[in-house]
């Protein structure tokens, strides 16, 4: 065997562990992350945990409030961000023309806040939904600011997906006499619904893990809210405060990042489920 | 407000239509331009209710526009100006106050590549018809069964409605969009090479289905496929490019353009199919 032969073959050694090397260990991060939270936090989760108030400081009882704060500000953010971003996409894809500026603008602006820190959301909803708005530190607070944060993954994630529709569809609508908004509806939207709905996962998945742009604007408050006007504590933030506030709390925080993971691959499950069926429907292609 | 009323009227022709010696698309003097260039020149043409009228010639040189036209799909074209006197069954087909989405009924487009939407077949052909307001479920079944027969679908895929359209083969996809087409009983179809991105098998298949629609409706198909045209069509027009802008330099009966052409340029072109 030839020395260029050997060196080929070593080469190629190389090669296959770097392949398999990297996403090795992607998984064994995740997998180490994963087993560390279970170990440190299976133990405290039962029925009682999921379903009563906490006691004194999360030390005891359990994280209900948290979970219906997390739903409330999540829902509130996704109601408000997902209509704007598919709205915006639907008017830089089929309104406006590719060359209108625009377009260019609001996509600029977007990427922008896509890379900005959420602290600096949290500052900003603090001023705008806390102050000059006079929402205060409440649910409501906190939902718009998630809904700026998670606005330009899901007009991203819309937009790339409309743009991916084959403009055969689009023609071939309109050549069938649907007047443009039909169109839009009835072809356009359904065709690029599972890339709006893997964008949905990605922000929906950001908005529940977020802490920074919280903490200023839905608040401390570890109390059940009885109104959208009420502070309330995530997950997140609950998991935050007993790591670094309260002592003694870490494994109760262990507890409560386990029961926020849950809820993350719950949650990006039921969503691709949802993409699934509609798929399965016929809304694309298998 | 007269321009939908005309577009409605399309399908009745008046009662005082004067025989079939008027055409139901009368083109004068059409010209095309995308922004500054002007790619089609000067096209009169004359197409008779009933026939399969073929426009051939070399690539670019204004077949597509000239289809666009016809159903108003260039309004889609931004800068995109068309000029001339264009009639369909005496009504105005450049009036800027058209009523497009009636017209889009009347006249449906089949494009070069199929083009089902990627929705399952029954809602690939159930679209249009909502669309056009056939709320109940029965009458849209019967119009289905009825268009996947007239191109030779239903018995291919009666039992897989529910199947996405996707999944079919090119030729069997390229017939549901000529059923999706006819659904809204359209006046005329355009074809703009329907058969170039199907395998033979599947061409001869759209081309027989072809002749078996004149009985429905006026057909106008854009080919490169010379043998294909003297197969399918009646009629013949060879648009060609003069000084950079397209034209028709012939036209006439299949008979007359392949075997007693009168230009050179026409002799030249279609020797390739006849020698
Ligand atoms: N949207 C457009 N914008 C600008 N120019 C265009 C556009 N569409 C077509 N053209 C130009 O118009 C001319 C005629 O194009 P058209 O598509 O009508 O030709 P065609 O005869 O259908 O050609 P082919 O046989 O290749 O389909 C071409 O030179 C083309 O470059
Ligand atoms: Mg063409």
């Amino acid at each position: 065997m030839s020395i260029d032969a050997l060196r080929r073959r070593r080469t190629a050694r190389v090669v296959d562990a770097a392949v398999w090397g990297v996403p090795a260990i992607t998984v064994a991060a995740l997998a180490w992350l994963l087993a560390d939270v279970v170990w440190h936090g299976a133990g405290q989760i039962d029925l009682a945990f999921l379903t009563t108030a906490p006691r004194s400081a999360g030390r005891a009882g359990g994280i209900a409030p948290m979970l219906v704060s997390t739903a409330i500000v999540v829902a509130i953010a996704v109601a408000v961000a997902l209509p704007l971003a598919v709205g915006t996409a639907v008017l830089l894809v089929e309104v406006l023309p590719p060359s209108a500026s625009a377009g260019r603008w609001i996509r600029r602006s977007l990427d922008i806040l896509a890379g900005m820190p959420s602290i600096v959301f949290g500052l900003f909803g603090n001023l705008v939904f806390c102050t000059m708005l006079g929402m205060g530190f409440s649910l409501l607070s906190g939902g718009l600011t998630l809904a700026c944060m998670v606005l330009p993954i899901l007009m991203r994630a819309a937009e790339e997906s409309l743009r991916g529709v084959p403009d055969g569809c689009r023609r071939g609508a309109l050549a069938l006499g649907m007047p443009r908004h039909r169109a839009i509806t009835a072809v356009i939207l359904p065709c690029g619904m599972p890339g709006i709905i893997d964008g949905l996962t990605l922000g929906v998945g950001r908005a529940m893990a977020e802490t920074a742009a919280l903490v200023f604007t839905s608040g401390y408050v570890d109390r059940m809210p009885s109104a959208l006007t009420d502070s309330g504590r995530t997950l997140a933030v609950h998991v935050f405060d007993l790591s670094m506030n309260v002592t003694g709390g870490d494994r109760w925080a262990y507890a409560t990042a386990l029961v926020l993971i849950g809820l993350l691959l719950v949650t990006a499950g039921l969503l691709s489920l949802a993409s699934r069926f509609l798929q399965r429907k016929g809304a694309h292609k298998p | 407000m007269t321009n939908l009323h005309a577009v409605a009227e399309l399908h009745r022709p008046p009662v005082d239509e004067p025989g079939p010696a008027v055409p139901l698309i009368r083109a004068r003097g059409v010209s095309v331009s995308y922004g500054a260039r002007r790619v089609l020149g000067d096209v009169s043409l004359d197409i008779a209710r009933g026939s399969v009228t073929a426009l051939i010639g070399p690539s670019g040189c204004g077949k597509t526009s000239f289809l666009g036209c016809l159903n108003r799909m260039v309004d889609l074209i931004p800068r995109c100006r068309v000029t001339g006197e264009l009639r369909l069954a005496g009504a105005d087909l450049l009036d800027p106050t058209l009523d497009v989405v009636a017209l889009r009924r009347r006249v449906g487009l089949i494009f070069q590549r199929p083009n089902p939407f990627p929705f399952s077949i029954r809602h690939n052909l159930d679209l249009p018809l909502r669309e056009a307001g056939v709320r109940r479920k029965e009458p849209r079944a019967a119009a289905i069964e009825r268009c996947l027969r007239a191109v030779g679908l239903w018995d291919e895929v009666h039992d897989r409605l529910d199947h996405a359209a996707g999944a079919l083969s090119g030729g069997q996809q390229q017939r549901l969009c000529i059923a999706r087409a006819l659904l809204l009983d359209p006046e005329v179809l355009l074809m703009d090479e329907p058969c170039s991105a199907l395998d033979p098998i599947s061409g001869a298949t759209v081309e027989a289905l072809i002749g078996s629609l004149k009985e429905r409706c006026t057909i106008v198909i854009v080919t490169h496929n010379l043998a294909q045209a003297r197969r399918v069509a009646d009629r013949c027009a060879l648009f060609w490019l003069r000084d950079g802008i397209g034209t028709i330099v012939e036209q006439g009966t299949v008979g007359q353009i392949f075997h007693a052409p009168k230009s050179e340029i026409t002799a030249a072109y279609v020797r390739g199919a006849v020698a």
